[in-house]
C-alpha cells in the first residue's frame, strides 16, 4: 500500500490484481453467490432448527431475523451509498442514527409530532449535518489516502457521541408508537412498529434508487462513483456531489433513526452498535450497492438469529462477525458486487 | 562515462494535504535517539521522586499509551498497513496475563512473554489471511476493526475467560517482585513500565536500522519495488506486524498489573484501539518518537479535562459535571491533527528540519 | 535454447484480453527491443514475465526453467529483473540506500560491503552527488538512472527495461546507451527493452518486436518489422521519429 502522492493513477495501476473471481459490472448479484447464500442460510435454518429442538423457536428466530434485517438495511443504506461514491467507510453512521434518534424523541416530545411525521424534521436536519460534515471535514482530504479520510469519521462519531452524552445525558429515553400492537406471524409475535420500519426499509431502498437511476442528479452521483475524473471532464462540480452524496447518506440514517425510534433504545451509545452491523450489511450486499444493502441486511438478521440458536450462550453477533470476516476474504465485493 | 552533472532543482514532490507518514530519509539520528532514549530513563527514575504519589496514575497511563503508540506505530506507520483494531493485541496481552495468573498461578513476568506471544501470533494468523486475500484499503481497514470486536463478543460469552465480569488480580500484602505487584501507588510500577519503554525503544531503534527493518520500510515505500529488487515482501510485513502486536500486548499485561483488572471493554473496546491511533497521530505516525510525545499529550488530557469538570473557571460553569466532554476533546484533537497537522508535532518538526 | 522464452502467455483484466497468445523468445546475449503504442500490452507482458501475476494461459521459461507464475522476488534474485515505466524509489530512503537494499537482498553481507557495492553502481551510474539524498525529491532523470541502478545491483543475467529513456532529454540519453552498450559487452547481460524512441531501438537492438493491443504484430530485424505494412498500419503511418 504505497502512500506514494506522485502516482496518479489508484496506488493499484501498477499492482496488477489476481484474476477476479466473477466481477459483475452493473452491480447484479451472480447466481451462483446467491445459490450458495441461499444455500447456507436454509442449511443453518436447519441446523438451529434441530439444536433448539423446536419449529416454534425457528419460525420466531427466522421472523425477528428477517424484520431486524430490515432494520439493518435501513441503517446500512446511507453507509453503503457514501462509500459506493466516496470511498469513504463513515464511521460516523452509526452515531448519525444515534442523533437522529434523539433529533426524532425532540421532535416528538418538544413539537408533540406523531413518532413517523418526525420524519420531516429529522430527515433535512440530518441532511444538512451530512453536508456539513462532507463540505467541511472530509472535502479537503479527499485526495488523501483512505485512512486519514476514515479517521476523520472516527472522531466525528466521537464527537457526536460525547455530544450527546453531554447534551442528553447517559440515561437512555425512549419513543412510543400510540396505537402500537402485537402482530402474530407464523406463531411468532412482533410489534406492528418493526414491521413499519421493514416497510420503510423497502420504501427507502426504492426512494435511492429512483433518485440515483433516474434523477439528473442520480446519474451525477453514479458518474462520479464510477469514475471521478471523467465526471469533472464533463462539467460535473465534483465536490459539490460529494457533499450532496454525505447528505443523502446522513438523511437515509436520519429516515432510518427515527423508523427505529419506536422500538430501540435511545441512548448516545447506540450509534456504536449499529456501526458493527451495517459495516457487515454493506460488506455482505456489495459496497457501493444499495439493493444490495437490503439484501445484505435480511442475511445478517437471519445469521443473528440463528447464529444465537446454534451457538447458545455466545452472543450471536459472534456468528455475525465471524461471517464477516470469511466473506471479507472468500468474496469481498459481496453477493452483489461493487456498484458500477 | 559522463553523465550530465547539472543540478536540476525540482520541487519535492507535493504531499497530498493528509499524508499522514511521514516521508524523511532514514537517517543517522542514531545519536539523537539514544540521547532520547537516555533522557526518558533518566525521567523516569527521577519522576515519582518530582511528581506527588496522585499523579502516578497520570504518569503510568503516559508509559501505557506510549507502548500502545509505539506498538501501533511499528505496524501502521512504519509498515504502512494501517490498523483499526489494535485492542485485539493489547488485549490478548492484558487477558492473557491475567488467565494464566488468575487460573494457573503463573507470574506475570512468564504470562505477559506468553501473551506478547500469542498476540504475534494472532496478529501474523489475521494479517496473513488480509494480505493473502489482498484486502486492500477500506476492507482492511474494516478487517482490523472486525477483528477485535470478534474478540471482544468472543470473551464475552466465553465462561472460562468469566464473561463480561473480566479478570480481577488476586491483592498481595507488601511488594512482591516475583509476581509483579507492588503496593499500592508504589513507584516501582512507574520504574519497571519506564524500563520497559526503555527496552522496546531500544530494540525499535536497533530494528530499524537493521537489515530486516531497511527491507520492512522499503516495502512500505514501494511494495512493488520491493518485490522488483528480490525482497519477499509478505515476510517482511508479517515481521512488523509481529513486532507491533507484541509490543501493544506489553502494553497490556503492564495496564493489568497496574489496575489490576481487565475486562472485555477494557481489552478490546473501541476506545484502546482509538487512543493508540489518536496518540501515534498526535505525535506522528511513521516516526520513532511520535507516539511517546503523543502519549505525554494525549494520555494526561481526559485526567485534565475531569479535572475541569469537577471546578470549572466561571466562565465555563455550565460545563460542571458534564459527562462525555473528554471524548469530545479527543474527537476534536484528532480530526483537528488530521486536517491540519497531518504529520504530527514530530513529523512535521523533521520536515520542516529537512528543508 | 532461449535464456528467455515465453510461450502462448494471455491475461485478460475484466474481461479486457490485455495479451494475446504472446510467443516470443530471447537468446543469451541478445538485446531484444519491444515496440508498440500505448495501450500495446508491453508493460503488462513483462508484469506476467516477472511475476506480477499468474497469467491465464501460456508459460515463461527461464534457462529451460518453467517458471511461470512465480513470485516476483524469487525471480528478481535469480536474476530475472526490470526497471518501471513510471519510477518506484524507496522515496523516504536515500539514493544509496535505495541500492544498497538491493545488494542486500542477494544475499551480501555485512551491510558494510554491501554499501561498498552500491557505491561503486553508484559511481557506474553517474549518481554519486546524489548519494545521501532524499530518493523521493530527485529528479526524474536522475530517479530513472536510480532505476537503473537499483536493476544493476541485482546482477542482472536477464534485465527487462521498460521505456528508460522516457522522460530524459537528448543529452541525457547517450550515457543511459552506452551503459546499457557496456553491460552487453563486458557484463554480458541480455536485455528486453520497452522503447519509444525508434533511434535508440534502431541503435541497441539486435531484433525488435512489435506488439498491438496485447498481440504480436511482427518479429525479427529492425528495419524488416518497421517496414511491414501492419506495422506501419498500426502506428497510423505517424513517423515514430527522435532527431536525438
Amino acid at each position: 500500500m504505497s502512500p506514494q502522492a506522485q502516482a496518479p493513477a489508484h496506488p493499484q495501476a501498477n499492482t496488477p490484481s489476481p484474476p477476479p473471481a466473477a466481477r459483475r459490472a452493473n452491480g447484479r448479484p451472480s447466481t451462483r453467490t446467491l445459490l450458495v447464500a441461499a444455500a447456507l442460510l436454509v442449511i443453518a435454518s436447519v441446523v438451529a432448527g434441530i439444536v433448539s429442538g423446536s419449529t416454534t423457536v425457528l419460525v420466531q428466530a427466522l421472523v425477528t431475523g428477517l424484520l431486524t434485517g430490515g432494520v439493518y438495511s435501513l441503517i446500512a443504506m446511507g453507509l453503503t451509498l457514501v462509500y459506493g461514491v466516496l470511498h469513504v467507510i463513515n464511521f460516523a453512521n452509526g452515531s448519525l442514527v444515534a442523533v437522529a434518534m434523539f433529533v426524532s424523541y425532540l421532535a416528538v416530545n418538544a413539537l408533540g409530532l406523531h413518532p413517523y411525521v418526525a420524519l420531516i424534521v429529522t430527515v433535512p436536519v440530518m441532511a444538512l449535518i451530512g453536508a456539513g460534515i462532507q463540505a467541511g471535514l472530509l472535502n479537503p482530504i479527499m485526495r488523501a489516502p483512505i485512512h486519514t479520510q476514515l479517521l476523520v469519521t472516527i472522531g466525528v462519531a466521537l464527537a457526536f457521541e460525547s455530544l450527546l452524552l453531554m447534551i442528553a445525558g447517559p440515561n437512555p429515553k425512549s419513543v412510543s408508537l400510540p396505537g402500537d400492537f402485537g402482530v402474530d406471524i407464523f406463531g411468532a409475535t412482533v410489534s406492528v412498529a418493526r414491521i413499519y420500519a421493514f416497510a420503510g426499509a423497502l420504501v427507502l431502498v426504492a426512494l435511492l434508487w429512483i433518485v440515483l437511476q433516474k434523477t439528473r442528479m442520480g446519474t451525477a452521483i453514479r458518474s462520479v462513483a464510477a469514475s471521478p475524473e471523467g465526471a469533472r471532464l464533463v462539467g460535473i462540480n465534483v465536490k459539490r456531489i460529494y457533499v450532496i452524496t454525505f447528505a443523502l447518506g446522513a438523511a437515509a440514517a436520519g429516515a432510518a433513526g427515527t423508523l427505529v425510534a419506536p422500538f430501540t433504545t435511545i441512548e448516545p451509545t447506540a450509534g456504536a452498535t449499529f456501526n458493527l452491523t451495517a459495516f457487515v450489511v454493506v460488506v455482505l450486499g456489495g459496497m457501493g450497492n444499495v439493493p444490495g444493502a437490503l439484501v445484505g441486511g435480511l442475511i445478517v438478521g437471519l445469521t443473528e438469529q440463528l447464529g444465537g440458536l446454534i451457538l447458545p450462550g455466545q452472543s450471536p453477533l459472534l456468528a455475525v462477525f465471524v461471517v464477516f470476516l470469511l466473506v471479507l476474504f472468500a468474496k469481498p465485493q459481496g453477493i452483489f458486487g461493487r456498484s458500477s | 562515462m559522463s553523465f550530465s552533472t547539472k543540478t536540476v532543482r525540482q520541487p519535492e514532490p507535493a504531499a497530498a494535504t493528509g499524508t499522514l507518514i511521514s516521508r524523511r530519509v532514514s537517517s543517522s539520528n542514531h545519536t539523537w535517539n539514544l540521547v532520547l532514549v537516555g533522557i526518558v530513563l533518566a525521567l523516569g527514575v527521577l519522576l515519582p521522586f518530582l511528581l506527588p504519589a496522585a499523579e502516578l496514575g497520570v504518569a503510568m497511563r503516559i508509559l501505557i499509551f506510549a507502548l500502545m503508540g509505539v506498538g501501533w506505530n511499528m505496524m501502521s506507520g512504519f509498515g504502512g498497513m494501517f490498523s483499526f483494531g489494535h485492542a485485539a493485541f493489547f488485549g490478548i496481552g492484558a487477558y492473557t496475563t491475567a488467565f494464566l495468573l488468575v487460573e494457573v498461578g503463573l507470574t506475570p513476568w512468564i504470562g505477559m512473554i506468553v501473551g506478547m506471544i500469542v498476540s504475534a501470533a494472532a496478529a501474523v494468523g489475521i494479517s496473513y489471511l488480509a494480505l493473502r486475500y489482498q484486502l486492500r484499503g477500506a476492507y482492511y481497514a474494516l478487517s482490523t476493526f472486525a477483528f477485535a470486536e470478534m474478540l471482544r463478543l468472543f470473551v464475552i460469552g466465553n465462561e472460562s475467560l468469566n464473561k463480561t465480569v473480566g479478570f480481577t488480580v488476586p491483592v498481595m500484602f507488601g511488594d512482591n517482585w516475583s509476581m509483579f505487584q507492588f503496593r499500592a501507588g508504589s513507584p516501582i510500577y512507574f520504574w519497571i513500565g519506564t524500563a520497559m519503554l526503555v527496552i522496546v525503544m531500544l530494540f525499535c531503534i536497533w530494528f530499524l536500522r537493521s537489515r530486516a527493518g531497511r527491507f520492512a520500510i522499503a516495502t512500505r515505500d514501494d511494495e512493488l519495488a520491493a518485490a522488483a529488487v528480490g525482497i519477499p515482501t509478505l515476510r517482511y510485513k508479517l515481521t512488523l506486524v509481529a513486532i507491533s502486536a507484541a509490543i501493544t500486548a506489553l502494553a497490556g499485561a503492564l495496564y493489568l498489573q497496574f489496575y489490576m483488572f481487565i475486562d472485555p471493554d477494557l481489552a478490546f473496546g473501541a476506545t484502546v484501539s482509538n487512543n493508540a491511533i489518536i496518540t501515534a497521530v498526535v505525535g506522528g505516525v511513521g516516526t520513532l518518537w511520535g507516539p511517546v510525545l503523543g502519549a505525554v499529550i494525549v494520555a494526561p488530557l481526559s485526567d485534565l479535562v475531569t479535572e475541569l469538570l469537577r471546578h470549572p473557571p466561571e466562565w465555563l460553569s455550565f460545563l460542571e459535571g458534564l459527562d462525555g466532554l473528554d471524548i469530545l476533546v479527543y474527537a476534536v484533537v484528532l480530526i483537528a491533527f488530521v486536517l491540519l497537522l497531518p504529520k504530527g508535532i514530530v513529523g512535521t518538526f523533521l520536515g520542516r528540519r529537512k528543508k | 535454447m532461449a535464456l528467455l522464452e515465453v510461450t502462448g502467455l494471455s491475461k485478460s483484466f475484466r474481461g479486457l484480453q490485455a495479451l494475446k497468445n504472446v510467443t516470443i523468445s530471447v537468446d543469451e546475449g541478445e538485446i531484444l527491443g519491444i515496440i508498440g503504442s500505448n495501450g500495446a500490452g508491453k508493460t503488462t507482458l513483462f508484469n506476467a514475465v516477472t511475476g506480477a501475476f499468474a497469467p491465464d494461459a501460456g508459460t515463461v521459461a527461464l534457462d529451460g526453467e518453467d517458471i511461470t507464475g512465480a513470485k516476483m522476488h524469487t525471480l528478481a534474485r535469480r536474476g530475472l529483473v526490470r526497471t518501471f515505466q513510471l519510477m518506484r524509489p524507496f522515496g523516504t530512503l536515500s539514493t544509496i540506500d535505495n541500492v544498497t537494499i538491493a545488494v542486500q537482498s542477494r544475499g551480501v553481507r555485512p551491510e558494510s560491503r554491501a554499501r561498498d557495492e552500491a557505491t561503486m553502481i553508484l559511481a557506474r551510474t553517474g549518481l554519486d552527488q546524489w548519494a545521501d539524498a532524499t530518493s523521493g525529491s530527485l529528479p526524474t532523470a536522475v530517479q530513472k538512472r536510480l532505476e537503473l541502478a537499483r536493476a544493476l545491483a541485482m546482477e542482472p543475467r536477464v534485465l527487462l527495461l521498460d521505456e528508460v529513456l522516457a522522460g530524459l532529454v537528448p543529452s541525457e540519453r547517450e550515457p543511459v546507451l552506452e551503459l546499457l552498450d557496456s553491460l552487453r559487452k563486458n557484463d554480458g547481460v541480455t536485455m528486453v527493452f520497452i522503447e519509444h524512441i525508434m533511434a535508440a531501438v534502431r541503435r541497441l537492438s539486435d531484433r525488435v518486436v512489435m506488439m498491438d493491443q496485447g498481440a504480436v504484430l511482427a518479429q525479427g530485424d529492425v528495419d524488416e518489422v518497421l517496414a511491414n505494412p501492419d506495422v506501419v498500419a498500426a502506428y497510423l503511418g505517424k513517423e515514430y521519429g527522435d532527431a536525438a
